[in-house]
């Protein structure tokens, strides 16, 4: 009836899953009994959970990302506590448990943690940068965040229902085939990922559409924000990209479940064939997270600049330049497996060029704050903290990149030190950047500045003590993944680095008292005009919170910065653009399809690592049965009166006329 | 499973003199920057050598950055405003000749490199190479001379001075072989063969380690590189000689089929064939009933 779970699935022998399992259950519970108490399942079902508007799914995504940022970071406390007590001695985590943790680590913060606040903030942001009203296939976005959510979930069941991978973030054959990983650990990891990559691809899919056929009038690709440009390279990268991961992954999964012999070491399997595959998605996946990291910080850093970007087209180039390159170094993750001078040359240099055209960018943001007014809000701050960290971590790239030096680094904690330098001083830096940037816009209201910049401080410094000390570790030789050691040359540096987690820790508490503080006091923070950084593309020129419609007129681009071209002609003339005619706008209709298929993929993936075949037979059909519900519905949107459009725009007028009068007693200046 | 610790590394051990590259860093030693042959030696000084040319020009970025973030500041009413600046065709020509130099610069030590320190290239010595053969096991090394005719388990003695080649497989899953002070990290895979040459210059004692994740009991796999004057080698070939175990197939299924670390162990003698039908994955480890 339950395939092979029994009781015995649950680690009722290991407290620290079970307490930990247990906790998450009961704040669960309890909050959907507050919201139960509350009134508020009807709201979270119209207004959220069935949502197909690209900013309320946007905001989801980076809440989900952010909630798994944080279980993430508790798997990171626990393995840098456990090394800092297992010198010469077993620790209190044994490899067992160890080994589950640091390839949870990796798999939710990759996949769970910065794959969605970075697709979140694409969601949210680029129909409004591009001028648009929803993204090409709006419930085709829910469905792609729900699967997302979806793969999310089986992992975290994982803790409590039976265990995680033992493989590290990339189960590498034959260790993830049955004969060397007989648990369900990496049926839970392949299920949750090709479960969560259908979910991107769609999500891929959508965005390149999206930019490539929907914009507001007269914006041609030379004029599209550097954001847009980005999310558009970054997406291009997600439907190259993951079919590879996805055909992948379900190679091991026809090895574990019907006895192929793909990577396997009998019947003629062979493993180095995975390793290509798999860095042949990865390496472009790295690129898929940085990319709009790039377009977040062109961003913020021009704004707060008070500056056009400097050297926008090579900006562009240089993006669609890393685009196509990433895809011809993923080598450069395997010098070590012997493919000799030629071919590990070959991916040497070709890895370099990469760091020429990220270069680039680095000398174009530099100069876009030259002759700046820059202005320090903790976007700003973080931008800076990013531009200084992030040469370092490409520093040590391009160091690995070089195959003799690879070969005494290669797998050591200078590896992870430089991942770590480049996606927390890349990524995550942006991830901050842009949700205290667009904070404002989704929700009508600023962060709290001091408690930002309390963020900001905190999680640099964390970042710095926690991961240079690896640097050093890696070249006295200490290598990544051990659960225990016995070299005590190593043990200082790994003592610091524990230090280090702990002001990160203080970095997350300090995350989380700042929302508090701000939604407390939201009243001061208002930002009325929607406008509150002085911004320059598209996004500033709706109120905040945007309505649904996002734009009650759509605006005419003319310029490579549009809204600011809109302010500065208010500005000479005194007077907003004048209105045209209000029209009523049609908005597609809310759709539980993404929820529903979600569901039962969720019970499908479940019932597949299990062995629980009616579950899998039944989440299928079920899943498929909501699709073709979907697919035969005959009103799929809804008409917003011409009434609803003029009162909404007409508050942010009013606020852009006070503030136009106050700009031109100023004299003009933007 | 019985936890196997090994003595302490003599990660110190040997040699007077230190290399060359890393007088002052004393930190640093027993790592990859305290080379003790020439395999290390290429990787560490590519690596520094890689490391000075990139950081001509990224101090400077890191400087610019601070500079231009503080001086123009909004605060600061003596920086000039150029609301309006966003393009300059010399400054383009910079941006992309400066980095594209110093990256054309470095690809061709990447080149000369990357043929240079070949793990498959053989060390220039007047004196043959020393043959070994490496198979890693869950969670152990197993190390075999088919000249000398012995063998052993997560110790490998070399004659100081002299090039050592190495074959390595893996009869489990896959692990990386390496000697940080020594240099040149390679894997090991099942079913095929890589090769690997070292030299450890002067005598000592080397801590070794697998490198990839390879299960459980990884964090035990390391392993004593003992480097010795040529008298003593002999005596440890000699008194390996002595030793009654013998590694034939059977010997070996048995130790590749333990899931767990293994005590140091010298073999007297070996099955000649052994480890091409490791290689040749003629003498398959995994056992049938999978769960
Ligand atoms: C100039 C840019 C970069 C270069 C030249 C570079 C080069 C490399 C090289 C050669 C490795 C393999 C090292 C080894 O395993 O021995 C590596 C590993 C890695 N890099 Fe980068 N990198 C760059 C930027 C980035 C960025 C932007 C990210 C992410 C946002 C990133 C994420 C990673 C990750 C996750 C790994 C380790 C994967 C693993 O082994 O688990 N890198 N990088
Ligand atoms: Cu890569």
């Amino acid at each position: 009836m339950f395939g092979k779970l029994t009781w015995a699935a649950i680690p009722w022998d290991q407290p620290i899953p079970l307490f930990a399992g247990a906790f998450v259950v009961v704040a669960a519970l309890a909050v959907l009994l507050w919201i139960g108490v509350k009134g508020y399942f009807p709201y979270l079902w119209n207004e959220w959970i069935t949502s197909v508007d690209h900013k309320r799914i946007g905001v989801m995504y980076v809440l989900l990302g952010l909630v798994m940022l944080l279980r993430g970071f508790v798997d990171a406390v626990m393995m840098r506590t456990q090394q800092a007590v297992a010198y010469q001695a077993p620790g209190y985590l044994p490899p067992h448990h160890y080994d589950q943790i640091f390839s949870a680590h990796g798999t939710i913060m990759i996949f769970f943690a910065a794959m969605p606040i970075v697709i979140g903030l694409m969601n949210f942001v680029v129909p409004l940068q591009l001028g648009a009203r929803d993204v090409a296939f709006p419930t085709l976005n829910s469905t792609g965040f729900w699967l997302t959510a979806s793969g999310a979930l089986l992992v975290n069941i994982s803790l409590v229902v039976g265990e995680f991978a033992q493989t590290g973030w990339l189960p590498y054959p034959p260790l993830s085939e049955l004969p060397y990983s007989p648990g369900v650990g990496v049926d839970y990891y392949l299920w949750a990922l090709l479960i969560s990559g259908v979910g991107t691809l769609m999500t891929g899919i959508n965005f390149v559409t999206t930019i490539l056929k929907i914009r507001a009038p007269g914006m041609s690709y030379m004029r599209m924000s550097m954001f847009c440009w980005t999310a558009l390279a970054s997406n291009m990268l997600i439907v190259a990209a993951f079919p590879i991961l996805t055909a992948t992954l379900i190679m091991i999964v026809l090895d574990r479940y019907l006895g192929f012999h793909f990577f396997t070491n009998d019947g003629g399997g062979n493993m180095a064939m995975f390793v290509n595959l798999i860095w042949a998605w990865g390496h472009p996946e790295v690129y898929i997270l940085v990319l709009p990291a790039f377009g977040v910080f062109s961003e913020v850093i021009s704004t707060f600049s008070g500056k056009p970007l400097f050297g926008y087209r090579s900006m562009v180039i240089a993006t669609l330049g890393i685009c196509i390159i990433s895809f011809v170094v993923w080598l450069h993750h395997f010098f070590t497996m012997g493919a000799g001078g030629d071919v590990n040359a070959v991916f040497g240099i070709a890895t370099s060029i990469i760091a020429v055209v990220t270069g680039v960018k680095i000398y174009n943001w530099l100069f876009t704050m030259y002759g700046g007014r820059i202005r320090y809000n903790t976007p700003m701050l973080w931008s800076l903290g990013f531009l200084v960290t992030f040469v370092v971590g490409g520093m040590t790239g391009v160091l690995l990149a070089v195959p003799p030096a690879d070969f005494a680094l290669h797998n050591s904690l200078f590896v992870i030190a430089h991942f770590h330098n480049v996606i927390i001083g890349g990524v995550l830096f942006a991830a901050f950047a842009g949700v205290t940037f667009w904070f404002p816009k989704a929700f009508g209201f600023r962060l709290h500045e001091g408690w930002g910049v309390a963020v900001f401080w905190f999680t640099t410094i964390g970042f710095y003590v926690t991961f240079f000390p690896l640097y050093v570790a890696g070249l006295l030789g200490m290598t990544r993944r051990l659960q225990h050691f016995d070299v005590a040359a190593w043990r200082p540096w790994v003592l610091i680095a524990s230090a280090g987690v702990a002001i990160s820790a203080l970095g997350m508490i300090c995350q989380i008292v700042q929302l508090v503080v701000s939604i407390r006091r939201r009243a001061e923070l208002l930002d009325p005009t929607g406008d509150p950084w002085n911004g320059r593309s598209l996004e500033w020129a709706t109120a905040s919170p945007p309505p649904v419609f996002n734009f009650a007129f759509l605006p005419q681009v003319n310029d490579q910065e549009p809204y600011w071209a809109i302010k500065q002609r208010a500005i000479e003339t005194q007077h907003l653009a004048a209105v045209g005619e209000y029209l009523p706008i049609e908005m597609p209709r809310n759709s539980a399809t993404g929820f529903l298929t979600s569901f039962f993929a969720t019970l499908t993936g479940f019932g597949l690592i299990w062995h629980i075949w009616w579950m899998v037979i039944a989440g299928l059909v079920a899943a498929y049965a909501g699709f073709v519900w979907f697919a035969w519905r005959d009103e799929d949107e809804y008409e917003i009166p011409a009434s609803e459009v003029q009162r909404l725009d007409g508050e942010r007028r009013r606020a852009r006329e006070e503030w136009l009068a106050r700009e031109g007693n100023l004299g003009g200046v933007a | 499973m019985a936890r196997f610790r090994f003595p302490r590394p003599a990660l110190f051990a040997g040699s007077g003199k230190r290399s060359s590259v890393l007088l002052g860093l004393s930190p640093l030693l027993g790592g990859v920057l305290d080379p003790q042959g020439p395999a290390a030696s290429g990787n560490a000084q590519i690596l520094l050598n890689a490391v000075a040319i990139m950081m001509a020009i990224v101090a400077p970025t890191i400087v610019a950055t601070m500079v231009f973030g503080w001086w123009f500041r909004a605060s600061n009413k003596r920086a000039t405003y150029l609301p309006n600046w966003d393009y300059s065709g010399r400054l383009e020509l910079i941006v992309w000749g400066i980095p594209l130099l110093v990256v054309l610069f470095l690809s061709g030590v990447t080149w000369i490199g990357s043929h240079d320190l070949d793990p498959a290239r053989p060390i220039a010595s007047p004196t043959r190479p020393i043959e070994v053969r490496v198979v890693s096991l869950d969670w152990k090394w197993l190390f075999i001379y088919p000249e000398e005719g012995v063998a052993s388990v997560n110790e490998i003695a070399l004659p100081a001075g002299r090039p050592a080649h190495f074959s390595l497989t893996s009869g489990t899953v896959m692990n990386g072989f390496f000697v940080p002070q020594l240099g040149g990290m390679i894997a090991t895979m099942n079913g095929m063969v890589t090769q690997l040459n070292l030299q450890a210059d002067r005598p000592g004692d080397y801590y070794g380690q697998s490198t990839q994740f390879s299960g459980g009991g990884f964090s035990d796999m390391h392993f004593l590189l003992r480097a010795l004057p040529p008298t003593s080698f002999a005596q440890w070939v000699e008194d390996a000689r002595k030793s009654t175990k013998i590694l034939d197939e059977d010997a070996y299924l048995a130790m590749a089929r333990e899931k767990a670390a293994a005590p140091r162990a010298l073999y007297g003698s070996i099955d000649k064939a052994l480890f091409e039908n490791i290689a040749a994955r003629r003498l398959l480890v995994e056992t049938p009933e999978t769960e």
